[in-house]
């Protein structure tokens, strides 16, 4: 009798033990799965980047088919829209951080903001460039770089939004309540103290919103358009990088391809480069 | 000493501070506004499609811009099935890497790993469509559905997802591609969710002598499930959302003649991307905006539970610590 529950405790004992490696198991195959698909798209990225980049890439216009060139007009065009969005969408983002965290955080107005906010953050991107082609470009009859830019900014906004305000919920109060009591301003407190102390986790945030912007390319189709010409023009049509790979890409020309993954190369490069600088900022800070 | 202090100087902060206030609340309502103004201009424009088909436009297969006739289901039918399959696929790879992080890995790993599953989210979706139409899509007819075809061919009903030609483009390769896209933003959701889990309650399980699958089944899941769920609706929110990753794969083909996951088809997305600037000014633009607001409304849904599941999470976590 006594045998027989040691028996039936022993194989009990043994499924658990069996089970629990076979979770273990497939865990790790999980992990590995994931970690596989990244360094091959790393590596075919680099692999067929660098076969399709040469100085002419960076310094010549896009070709027609069939034809050499580079990749010049396209890269400028993606750079100003960037830093024009960046421009625009970052103050609005760090004020209604502020709000969020320094005024009335509990009102119905701030709640609203935090759900819509988090809303944005992850709503479909071409949605933004519906938006923008509604009320931008049919009203001005055009597709347009300021188009693009405000498409882009649109996006910024969420982001900044989301990092200003954990970050400033970081600052302890009492670094607050010592300026207020030496009799500063709230506006001097915001900027000259909460803000301040908080600067390395909104960098971050506002490079993590440009890592997200200079891939984009949704938002753009539809919007900044394309264009086969150097301009620095914002009331014209404007090339951005990644519209130019889809055009590239989706072509059966083989020049246009290898041109494509040059592209593809260096936005990888610059959105990972981006990460890791605002990854390696906020390890400082903690 | 019973002088006051210049006025200038003491008016100056007040002002300010009520100018800094307003701004601030300007950009909170600018954010808020941005929603409505979304959904308000969307609906203006998709107006002529939505008075003219109503809401049969989501059951109507038929999508001809020269007859002049839309109908939405094969791009919602599109948009429903690749994130289906990258569901089906992401959820359990996500599950295991949220588990290793947390439980299996040992510390000095957690960080290096962690990162690169962030930085997997990080790659532009535009990389992953052109790697996913030139590189993954030759060898996913090659290796997965050739041999599929071969052993599935002759089964009656199941056959019938594995039909048509297999050339690597279609709703399978977008499905495939969308989970490789949102396993990180499900795995990084789970682990943090897993790592609210009370340590004291984790070890009093190990304590009692469970394996480390027993404590993440029955202790670890259970205390997080609505915090899960939620991640797993974020995921769901961005695949559904997705753009350039599934337009190049897709094969952009409007056709629902079959239950195939082989076939070209086309989704909500990939329709907006190829159509919507070669689209004329009228019909056809409005039944595309039309879909564009179906997408945004079902996204809207998915993100509000996803957020809602993630909040009642951090309630309970509250009110028990």
């Amino acid at each position: 009798m006594n045998s027989t529950v040691q028996n039936g405790r022993e194989v009990r004992y043994a499924r658990r033990k069996r089970v629990n490696a076979v979770a273990t198991a497939l865990s790790m195959a999980a992990m590995a799965f994931g970690l596989f698909w990244l360094f091959w798209i790393l590596f075919e990225t680099v692999r067929l980047g660098l076969g399709g980049l040469t100085l002419t890439t960076l310094t010549q216009m896009t070709p027609p088919p069939n034809d050499a060139g580079g990749l010049a007009n396209a890269i400028f065009g993606s750079f100003l829209m960037v830093l024009l969005a960046t421009f625009v969408g970052t103050p609005i983002g760090i004020m209604a951080g502020i709000y969020l965290v320094e005024f009335d955080s509990k009102s119905w107005l701030a709640t609203a903001t935090r759900f819509v906010n988090d809303i944005l953050l992850s709503a479909p991107s071409i949605v933004i460039g519906l938006f923008v082609y509604a009320v931008v470009v049919t009203r001005f009859k055009s597709f347009s770089g300021y188009a693009g830019v405000i498409a882009l900014a649109l996006i910024v906004i969420p982001v900044v939004i989301r990092t200003t305000e954990n970050m400033l919920q970081l600052v302890p109060s009492g670094l607050r309540e010592a300026a207020y009591a030496l009799g500063a301003p709230k506006w001097k407190v915001v900027l000259s103290i909460t803000l301040r102390a908080a600067r390395a986790g909104v960098v971050t945030g506002v490079l993590l919103a440009v890592a997200r912007i200079a891939g984009e390319t949704a938002p753009l189709l539809f919007t900044a358009l394309s264009n086969q010409f150097w301009t620095s023009s914002l009331s014209e049509p404007m090339a951005s990088l990644p519209v130019t790979i889809f055009k590239f890409a989706m072509s059966p020309y083989e020049n246009w391809q290898a041109l494509a993954w040059a592209g593809v190369f260096l936005i990888t490069l610059a959105v990972l480069g981006l990460n890791i600088l605002a990854r390696v900022l906020t390890r400082n800070k903690s | 000493m019973t002088h006051p202090p210049p006025m200038k100087a003491a008016r100056s902060g007040p002002l300010a501070d009520r100018v800094f206030g307003w701004v601030a609340k300007g950009a909170a309502l600018f954010t808020l506004g941005m929603l409505i103004a979304i959904l308000a201009s969307l609906t203006v424009s998709a107006w002529p499609a939505i008075s003219k088909y109503g809401l049969g436009f989501l059951t109507n297969a038929t999508w001809d811009p020269v007859k002049e006739e839309f109908g939405g289901l094969v791009m919602i039918y599109g948009t429903l099935m690749t994130s289906l399959i990258a569901l089906v696929i992401a959820v359990p790879v996500s599950f295991g890497i949220a588990l290793f992080l947390t439980e299996l890995s040992p510390a000095w790993l957690k960080r290096p790993l962690g990162t690169a599953i962030e930085l997997l989210a990080a790659i532009p979706s535009i990389v992953y469509g052109m790697w996913g139409l030139l590189v993954f899509g030759p060898l996913l007819a090659t290796y997965v559905q050739q041999p599929l075809q071969t052993a599935f061919g002759g089964v009656p009903y199941l056959g019938a997802f594995f039909s048509g030609p297999p050339v690597g483009i279609g709703i399978l390769s977008a499905g495939v591609i969308l989970a490789i896209m949102i396993i990180p933003f499900i795995a990084a959701v789970m682990r943090d969710v897993f790592e609210v889990t009370p340590t004291l309650l984790k070890e009093s399980a190990y304590g009692l002598g469970a394996t480390t699958w027993e404590v993440v089944s029955k202790v670890v899941l259970p205390y997080t499930k609505a915090g899960v769920i939620g991640g797993i609706m974020l995921g769901l929110g961005r695949a559904i959302g997705e753009t350039m990753a599934v337009t190049f794969v897709i094969g952009n083909f409007n056709q629902l003649d079959s239950l195939s996951l082989f076939q070209a088809a086309n989704s909500i997305t990939s329709a907006l991307a190829n159509e919507f600037a070669e689209a004329g000014e009228g019909l056809h633009q409005a039944a595309l905006m039309y879909l564009g607001l179906v997408l945004f409304f079902i996204t809207f849904v998915v993100l509000s539970l996803s957020k809602l599941l993630l909040a009642q999470l951090k309630k309970g976590e509250g009110a028990k610590s």
